[in-house]
């Protein structure tokens, strides 16, 4: 008689698809393409419309689990419920506003039998854009100059500095490029309202942008390191298509951003490549981009291969992959019922 | 000057750059061209092959002949 496999229960958070949309539905179809073992997928989601949530061959599972700012306590809780509920195995968090909490609680959920992979808290703060310029500089990497502001008035010495065009960006999220002061003021109102303070001001820097996933298995090595270029971006800076692309120099960024680092985790280098070559870094973002199924489609399953190294399985490191992998990311209309949005809504709980 | 070794091309005459993630199309002429340059065929071979092929003369193939490397370069798809 054949016996029955205990499925590995994985949750995933970022379930969400608008036009700036969560990795979280990427991630769990590279896991179910590259564990070759059954997998039930918990999604944890933060709202009621994260499609994600609808999507039962996709997710099997999802409970609602409270935003970032209820801080890590609040988090455990609901952690502590669904684990006794599900049995999780691994957390695969995929928000930047969550991870803070989930790097916090990583040794309590260890103890509770719950693996993650995560970056350190000092990994996770050193490449903050915050501190971008700084950590660039110490590490010998390429980043543009900014300053960071707390008021308005500080705009006219960043205008000294860097000339127009600037790039105003938010603490969190968004970026706005100023070609006049004017334009400047207004982002700096429109982001810290928005984000809060400081805004953070960087020199414009022109070129072809370049997204690179990593996965650093947190002792300097780069297990996986997939190159794409955007071919199809949106109004939001988002890739609506892009290209996995041979470039040595952007394979050493990031072998050297891990090496550096000790990245521990997923991670994506956004880069500006300039006509004289030059790779600036111009962010990192500390989880998997939303495009990271490209990476299993080009043969180095990035999340597959987070999971084993959780787990404490063998992961080589990959050396090959295919040039040329295209995605073209599109939108589809899932149907569901006012039932099962009763259900999310109301139990927290599809 | 030199076809980059990366540059993928097929027969009908696309062209792809895997440095950069930038695809062309070529006219048959121009793919005839990349496929020798490709093949290492030196640069004197391919025009006498293109002088004998087709109805063009010296100066005009000359002419034609750098503009077109110049395109090849501003793509960077070449190397000295």
């Amino acid at each position: 008689m054949k016996e029955s496999v205990k499925p590995l229960t994985i949750a995933v958070t970022g379930l969400n698809a608008i036009d700036s949309p969560g990795p979280g539905v990427a991630v769990i179809r590279a896991l179910r393409d590259g564990l070759d073992r059954p997998v039930r997928i918990i999604g944890l989601s933060y709202e009621t419309l994260e499609p994600g949530i609808y999507m039962h061959d996709v997710v099997d599972k999802t409970y609602q689990v409270p935003y970032p700012a209820a801080g890590s306590e609040t988090l455990l809780k609901r952690l502590q419920y669904i684990h006794s509920k599900e049995d999780l195995q691994l957390i695969i968090p995929n928000f930047d506003a969550e991870l803070y909490n989930f790097i916090r609680l990583a040794p309590v959920l260890k103890s509770m039998g719950i693996a993650t992979f995560l970056p350190t808290p000092e990994q996770f703060e050193a490449r903050d854009k915050v501190n971008l310029y700084r950590f660039g500089e110490k590490h010998g990497l390429i980043v543009p100059q900014d300053r960071i502001i707390n008021s308005v008035l500080e705009l006219s010495s960043c205008e000294e500095d860097f000339g127009f065009p600037l790039v105003i960006k938010g603490k969190f999220y968004d970026a706005i490029i100023a070609h006049t002061m004017e334009q400047a003021q207004k982002a700096f109102y429109k982001l810290s309202a928005k984000w809060g303070l400081p805004i953070i001001v960087q020199k414009f820097i022109s070129g072809t942008e370049i997204n690179i996933a990593v996965l650093g298995d947190g002792r300097g090595n780069a297990v996986s390191i997939i190159p794409m270029r955007k071919l199809y971006i949106t109004d939001k800076g988002k890739a609506w298509a892009g290209i996995t692309l041979e470039d040595e120099a952007l394979i050493k960024v990031a072998s050297d951003f891990v090496k550096a680092t000790n990245w521990k985790g997923g991670c994506e280098l956004e880069i500006m490549k300039t006509a004289k070559g030059e790779l600036y870094i111009m962010e990192i973002n500390p989880r998997f981009p939303a495009w990271i199924y490209l990476t299993a489609a080009a043969g180095q399953n990035q999340p597959a291969s987070l999971a084993r190294m959780a787990l404490n399985e063998d992961q080589p490191l990959y050396k090959e992959y295919a040039v040329g992998k295209i995605f073209v990311r599109y939108s589809w209309d899932h149907i569901t019922d006012i039932n099962e949005f009763h259900q999310i809504s109301g139990k927290g709980e599809l | 000057m030199y076809l980059k070794k990366n540059i993928a091309t097929s027969e009908s005459g696309f062209i792809f750059n895997p440095s950069t993630g930038d695809s062309y199309a070529a006219n048959p002429v121009a793919a005839e061209i990349i496929s020798m340059l490709k093949q290492g065929t030196p640069a004197s071979s391919v025009k006498q092959h293109i002088l004998e092929q087709y109805e063009v003369d010296t100066l005009r193939l000359e002419k034609d002949w750098d503009d077109f490397m110049s395109q090849l370069k501003e793509a960077n798809l070449v190397e000295d």
